[in-house]
């Protein structure tokens, strides 16, 4: 899949807040010197070929009263899949990643209360048989991603 | 109490949870299906945007298929007197997407504090950004790991779970 010069100035503009507007996607195009239209079909091509994964809001749980945990997994190489299956089975499992370390299973818990967290760990334990850590966040540096356009 | 106030914020975080419609009049779209106006619903979400329950309305790129291949998460065991101070740092630096001060579990062999999560074309570059990151911290971190990532298991962005 190839993304032109235009494709990558318009993930990264789309990165940050889309206006709410009527027609939020011309406003984004007069920005860019593209048609709506041209947009439209842009993103719907990035969507499609995965290079969005999504689009639309990013929602923030702990504002809400809920709570985000990075949480990890020591899984037997022999037991991956199975594992992988019965974790990603689980709604509050918002992304989940395979990783070269004997902590090999790193996925974020995203519940809807702060107690949500632990008790979906217990049940995740459960299911699977093998200890998941936790890891909340204590201080946030930053967040910013973007790519070379 | 008007119709549009009775569809709670629940509801409309169902509705966009999978992702706005990409056509030219989103909103529009969405409070149609919800049964309220463009306008309410666009209140309602500047609404949720001003309590920090949306944070932005954006794209979420897949680094893998923008050729950013090699994705670290570098992980250091920083003195806690000067994390706050040196995770700013690190932070700051334009390579660190994320950076965040976590929980030590030294009884797991996890001795590490500071996660930073570094993106690169090549594992070499990822590799020279661990570097930099590494004389920035100096004598203040006691060790360190870098956990590369190997496939995408999920992403999916928040799922509500269905109350029945």
């Amino acid at each position: 899949m190839m993304l032109d010069d235009t494709d990558r100035l318009l993930i990264n503009r789309l990165q940050d807040d889309l206006p709410l507007s009527s027609h939020p996607f011309a406003e984004v195009g007069k920005e860019l010197g593209l048609s709506e239209a041209d947009v439209i079909s842009r993103i719907e091509a990035m969507k499609e070929t995965g290079a969005i994964t999504r689009f639309g809001p990013f929602f923030d749980v702990a504002a809400m009263g809920g709570a985000f945990c990075l949480c990890a997994i020591a899984v037997p190489s022999d037991q991956f899949e199975r594992v992988m299956i019965e974790v990603n089975d689980f709604p509050e499992v918002a992304h989940n990643y395979e990783r070269d370390h004997t902590l090999n299973m790193w996925f974020v818990l995203a519940t809807e209360t702060p107690e949500g967290i632990a008790e979906t760990a217990e049940r995740i334990e459960e299911k699977t048989g093998l200890q998941v850590l936790c890891f909340p966040k204590l201080q946030e540096f930053f967040i910013g991603f973007r790519v070379k356009a | 109490m008007s119709v549009e106030t009775k569809i709670s914020d629940r509801e409309i975080i169902a509705a966009l949870q999978g992702g706005l419609p990409i056509v030219a009049a989103p909103y529009a779209e969405v409070a149609g299906k919800l049964g309220m106006s463009e306008a309410d619903l666009v209140a309602r979400i500047a609404a949720m945007k001003d309590s920090g329950a949306i944070r932005r309305i954006a794209a979420a790129p897949n680094h893998y298929k923008l050729g950013m291949v090699a994705n670290g998460m570098t992980v250091w065991d920083v003195e806690d007197a000067q994390v706050a101070e040196l995770g700013a740092q690190i932070g700051a630096l334009p390579f660190v997407t994320h950076c965040y001060e976590r929980p030590r579990a030294r009884d797991q062999g996890w001795p590490y504090n500071l996660f930073a999560m570094v993106h690169g074309d090549t594992p070499d570059e990822v590799e020279a950004k661990r570097a930099e990151i590494a004389a920035i911290l100096g004598d203040a971190c006691h060790g360190h790991d870098i956990l590369y990532s190997k496939r995408i298991l999920k992403k999916t962005g928040l799922r509500l779970r269905k109350r029945g």
